[in-house]
Formats: C-alpha cells, structure tokens, sequence
C-alpha cells in the first residue's frame, strides 16, 4: 500500500521526485537525504570552533570518539570533509557537535571556523569510525593527543565519566592554542583525569620516549592516540619495540602521501569522461577538476566513501606506493582520494 | 543566404589565420575570468531560480485544482506556463549543458538532472551538446538547422513539398516537445531501413522516450486533471494549454539563435582539421542574440546570448550578460556582425526566412504586386510540372 501511494506520488511530480518538493518546506524531515542545520559556532581558541548542528530526524547517533563526515558548500562548490563529533550524547535540543580547528590553507576548515552562519544547511552522513572505547571499559586509560587530535577524546572524556583513572597527554603550540584547554583543566583540577600539557612553543615536539617517563605504568594502560602521522608513527614504533603493540590504537587524520605514481590517463566508463592524471594526484581530486560527480569522504583514506570499481589498468596507493592493477573485466575497488593513476585506468562511474 | 564558403562576398576573408587564433587566446581568457571568479553568488542564483520555478508550479497547479472558476483557470494556466518555461529554459537546458556541474551537487548536476520535456535528459544531450554545438550550423551535420525536414538554404534544391513548410513549421512549434524527441531519437534516419529499425539501440531508445512520453503524459492529462475532480476538464485545458505556450515559446527562442537573416552556415568539408580559434569564429558567425530586458533573457534561458552561449556552452547562463559587451567588443575589432535584435524582429526575421525558402529561390524578392498574377502562374507551373520544368524555370530566373 504505502509503495503504491509512493508509486503514484511520483507519477504526480514527474520528471522531479516528491522529495524535491518536500525539501524546499521541511530539509530535515525523516526520510529525507540526511543533512543538518548549523545553529551555532562557538569559538574555542583562536583558530577552532565548535559547530552545533540540528541534525535531520534520519540521524541514528553516535558513539563518543566516530567522526561524522559533513558536505558543506565553500564557494558554492561542495566538499565534503569528516570531523570528529565532540558533543553530550544526552543534549537535550538534540543537536551534535563537531569541534574544527582551521588548517593553514585549509579551504573548508577555514570556513568553518570563521565564516560560516547559524542557518546553513549541510549535507551529513550517519556517524562512522572505529576510534571509540571497548565495551568492556579500560580499567586504566591513556589518551595521547596534539592539536585537533584531542576532538574525538573530548567525546569520550564528556560522554565517558565511568572511566576512573585516565591519563590525557596533550600537545599544543602555547596554553591557548590548547582545544577545551579550560574544560580540560577544570577535569584536572576535579580530578577525573590526569593531564598532561606540552606546549610545543617550549617544550618542542611530543616526544614517544619522554612519554613512558610522564607516564611511568604506561604498560597497564590502554592507550589512544589521535594527531598529526608523524607522533602516530613514532607511538606506533615505540609501542611496538615495547611489545605494546596491541594496547594502542591510533587515529589518523591527514593521509600521508610516501610516493607518486607515473601518471595516466583515467577513463570513466558510464560518464564517458576521460582525462590525464598526474601521478602526484589523487584520482579523486583530478576527477573533480574534470567536472566528475565523485563520491566522496574523508579524503584521507579511511572512510571508503569514495571507492569506486577499477576495471582495468593499474593505480598507486599514495600512502605507501602499493600498486594495484585490475585485468579487464575485474572490479578491483580503489580508494580513489588516496590512490593516483599509475597507467591507464578504466574506473567504472 | 548561403554557405559561407561559397558566398561572393565572405564576412571573413579580411581575418588572417593568426588574427583567427588570436580571437580564440581572447575568447580563452574571457572564458577563464568567468571560471575563476565562479562562487557562493552564482550557486545561489540557480538555487534561487529552482526554488521559484518549483514554489510557481506548485502554486499554479493548487491554483488548477478549482479551475472550473475561470480566475483560477486563468492565473493557474499563466503560472503553469512560466514555471514550465523556467524548467526547460533557465533551469534544464542549462544544467543539462554542465554549466552548474562546478558545484558538485548531485541535486544540481548534468549527469543527475530529468526535464520537463518529451525527450530524456540523456538523449537530448547526446543530440545537443554533443552534435549541435559542436557542428553548428555546418549543413548536413547540424541537424537542428531545420530539424532535416526543412529547407534552410538556397544550395539546397527546391521541392514542392516546402511550400507546406511555414505549416510545418508552425505545428513543429506547438509540439516542439515530441519534434525534439523524434529529432533525438533520428527517427527520420532510423525508420527508414528495416536493419535500422530492428537495430536494437535504437529501440531501446525508442522505448526510453515512450516511457518518459507516458509519464508526462499521465502527469499532465490524467493525473492532475483527477486531482481536479469536478475541474478535471479544465484543468487537463489548462496543462495542455501550459505546454503548447512553453513549446511555442522555445521554439521561438530557438529559431531566433540561428535562424535570422543574416547569419551563417558552413560547408561540411569546411570544418576538417578545423582549430580551436575556428570552431570559435563558426561561433560567433553562427549564432544571432535577442536583446530585450532582464526578466526576458531569464524567460529565454539566457539563450538571448546566443552569441556568449555558443561560445561558452558551459559556463553560468547568469554569467553571459555580463560577458557580452567583451565579445562585442571582440566582434568589433575584428569586424565582424554581432547580430543582436529585439525579439519580435528576430522572430520575423525567422519566420520570413521559412518562408522565403519554401517558396524556389528569389520568388519571394521578385515578386511585386504588379508582377503577382504571372509569379504566381510561375509557381503553380512549378509545383505541377516535373523537375525538368523546375529547372528550365528556375534557371531563367537566375
């Protein structure tokens, strides 16, 4: 019955869908595409911010330390980016928080730290990520963090008060460039957690070795790190050589790109585009450029947003220079925002 | 009018190759200016119109839903008709031409995006963008010089058949819709060998447009007229009356882009190993625009700059009144036609040039009111004889 009213609704508002036309009342109405309403921006130092949005009545929720990835129009063109949420999982209007910290060139982030309006409507998708606590809670924990990476514990530390004893090693550039520096201060001095602030300005970089001596019954301690690749690779090998390896689990939030490819020429084989990839550029990125409507995610592969089916040819994973290469007829799926043509590509789009 | 290439007198004989090309660099930076500069105003504007076109159409059919009273009937038909305008012309033959594909909303794309219209979006622009725009105006390649079943040019030798053209013409313009689609489908072509019309794309094809034919169809002469209950004849006028007037109406606008006296068409061996700064100037000399005021252009597309349109078929149509007077200027430099006219003189233009053509070359400008009785004896002696009369006679009148 319902399908057949759906069915004639449709007949109704041909060549348009009903949902075109619903959308211009109600944009977050259950069964809608989902999307959120920017209803305030709170500054929190003098680069971030923390972005309230009024998600559509479509959105499931989320557990403290996912991300959500948000497609917000810069320019007029949208673009899509994934931010860790940092809200109350009990706020009362309803609404979520993302917290963003302005990147130097950083065509979205920028704007949404300093430009953007309560009103704006964004388009969302549901809340995604495996950075988040284990059922079974640590008995004892460790959050290392620098910069933005503090947003996802945020989330944890505000949903998480069941957590005991908790250790947040934390790296900024001064005492006010520290993300809820307040907040976090204020739990110190409640003594929910212990913190731990370096400011890089002084202190110089958070160093992987120093960290055992700040936290000397690190090995009793399960750990989360969230920030820039480098502190990542160094905790990682660190961990590792002390045979702590599985006691860590990171987050990354910027690819890092080791190696190009040779370059291309990419074809799209429903859409009929066909363009020249360097082996520098994500396939993603040259798409785009090319006027190609793109899936897409986080851009630093690890939301899988953006795979598409390779057909055939061969391309480069720019995080660590594996090739991939598909026989005609396969459909190998390619990251394609972390991955550069390396030869003739058919992708299937 | 004739091809170019064989006019006595060519608009472009004074251009030196290298003028040619630098015509193109200009025509490049014009375009880039506009790329760059593409941002939150221009996304807003097409949101804006959509927004407007959709809350018009909505409001025009409740309006219909009581069109037995004959103000609803008049005020809804009105609405209909512009939102229906709007859709095909400002909105979707823009979007369909990627010109708002910069902004990467899927809602808002060339790849996404179904019309108002008989014909599907993808068919369409396989015969427009595709086709049109690229061999504009080159006899026997740009099928829209005429919809192949037109005479557009005195090289093309006269039939009796033409003088039903200026009839032809006119119903092609009340149902512009379905003449579109059957033009996209190459229906003359196609229909016309037994292996075409088994070939199984082309039938696929066929079935697409009758699935989208019966779904305009039903929307607008069963659907809605039974949402009108006791108005269902009315409203079924009002829908059929809402599509006529937007069918006359792009076809109106239409003709005018290539259609007046006074602009060019080109040979097919012309345009081999053309170059970038060519395909410009076939352009410009191929294209005629309709000045007129700000809500005419957006009522016309913005097709009204025909001229910037053909030149940059896929930049913003908000874009091109600011762009015009650099091209002008363009055409001025290097002396050659803008032509640019109010939209009843291109129309007429238009129209007399149908005309013109369906009747064998130069009667129309021979014939004066003292001559009228023997021209016309000449044209019915024409008509009647075989092609061996034809030709003694129009021999003799050359």
């Amino acid at each position: 019955m319902r399908d057949r009213v759906l069915k004639l609704a449709e007949l109704i508002t041909t060549p348009l869908l009903p949902s075109d036309y619903l959308d211009l009342v109600d944009p977050l109405r259950s069964g809608a595409d989902l999307r959120g309403r920017i209803e305030a921006v709170l500054p929190e130092t003098r680069d971030a911010a923390t972005i309230v949005i009024r998600p559509g009545r479509s959105w499931k929720g989320h557990t403290p330390g996912q991300y959500v990835r948000i497609g917000i129009d810069v320019d007029g063109v949208r673009q899509w980016r994934a931010y860790s949420l940092t809200s109350h999982l009990g706020r009362t209007d309803g609404c979520i928080a993302v917290t963003v910290k302005a990147i130097p060139d950083g065509k979205v982030s920028n704007h949404l730290v300093h430009r953007t309006k309560p009103g704006t409507i964004v388009q969302l998708d549901q809340a995604t990520g495996e950075f988040v606590l284990p059922a079974e809670r640590p008995a004892k924990a460790l959050f290392v963090t620098a910069g933005s990476g503090i947003t996802p514990v945020m989330g944890m530390l505000r949903n998480h008060r069941e957590l005991a004893d908790v250790v947040l090693v934390h790296s900024a550039p001064t005492r006010d460039d520290v993300v809820f520096g307040d907040e976090l201060r204020a739990l110190a001095a409640d003594g929910r957690i212990r913190l731990i602030e370096r400011h890089t300005d002084v202190d110089g970089m958070l160093d992987a070795a120093a960290i055992a001596e700040l936290v000397p019954d690190l090995a009793e301690r399960a750990t989360w790190a969230c920030g820039p690749v480098g502190m990542l690779e160094a905790l990682e090998a660190h961990w590792a050589a002390a045979g702590l390896g599985d006691r860590l689990y990171s987050e990354r939030f910027r690819p890092t790109v080791l190696v190009t490819g040779e370059g291309g020429t990419v074809s799209f084989t429903r859409n009929g585009t066909t363009l020249e990839a360097d082996g520098a550029t994500p396939i993603l990125d040259a798409a785009e450029e090319a006027g190609v409507l793109m899936p897409s995610g986080c851009r630093m592969g690890i939301c899988y947003g953006c795979v598409l089916p390779l057909r055939e040819g061969a391309v480069r994973d720019l995080r660590n220079g594996e090739v991939t290469t598909a026989a005609p007829g396969d459909g190998v799926l390619i990251q394609t925002c972390v991955s550069a043509a390396a030869g003739a590509c058919d992708i299937d789009h | 009018m004739t091809v170019l290439q064989k006019k006595s007198e060519n608009p472009i004989a004074h251009l030196s190759a290298e003028d040619i090309e630098i015509i193109g660099k200009e025509l490049d930076t014009i375009r880039q200016g506009v790329r760059d500069s593409l941002g939150e105003d221009d996304a807003a504007y097409i949101r804006r119109v959509i927004d407007v076109q959709r809350k018009l159409e909505l409001g025009s059919r409740a309006a219909l839903l009581v069109s037995m009273f004959p103000p609803a009937w008049v005020v809804g038909t009105i609405g209909l008709s512009v939102a229906k305008i709007l859709e095909n012309m400002e909105i979707g033959h823009n979007i369909l031409h990627g010109q708002w594909d910069w902004m990467r909303d899927p809602k808002i794309h060339s790849t996404t995006w179904e019309w108002d219209m008989a014909s599907p979006a993808e068919q369409w622009k396989h015969s427009h963008n595709e086709l049109h725009h690229t061999y504009t105006n080159v006899i026997g390649k740009d099928n829209d010089l005429g919809y192949g079943i037109m005479r557009v040019d005195e090289d093309q030798r006269w039939h009796p058949l033409y003088l039903a053209q200026p009839l032809w013409n006119f119903i092609n313009a009340c149902f512009f819709e379905y003449g579109i689609a059957a033009y996209d489908l190459e229906l003359g072509k196609n229909l016309a060998t037994k292996k075409r019309r088994q070939d199984p794309a082309f039938r696929a094809a066929t079935r697409q447009v009758l699935k989208k034919i019966r779904n305009q169809a039903g929307k607008d002469y069963v659907l809605h007229p039974l949402l009108s209950g006791p108005s269902f004849l009315p409203t079924l006028a009002a829908n059929f009356t809402a599509n006529v007037v937007r069918n006359l109406w792009s076809h109106s606008v239409i003709m005018c882009g290539h259609f007046p006296e006074g602009v060019e068409t080109f040979e097919k061996k012309s345009i081999d190993g053309e170059t970038r700064g060519e395909w410009y100037l076939r352009q410009m000399l191929g294209s005629a625009n309709i000045s007129g005021s700000k809500a005419m252009h957006i009522m016309t597309g913005n097709l009204s700059h025909q001229v910037e349109h053909h030149l940059f078929p896929d930049l913003p149509s908000n874009r091109y009144a600011e762009i015009a007077p650099k091209v002008k200027d363009i055409f001025d430099r290097y002396g050659l036609t803008y032509h640019s006219a109010p939209l009843y003189k291109q129309v007429a233009s238009a129209w007399h040039k149908v005309i013109r053509l369906s009747l064998p070359n130069g009667w129309l400008a021979e014939t004066t009111p003292k001559n009228a009785p023997a021209q016309v004896v000449k044209l019915v002696r024409m008509t009647t004889g075989g092609k061996k009369v034809r030709r003694e006679l129009s021999r003799a009148a050359a």
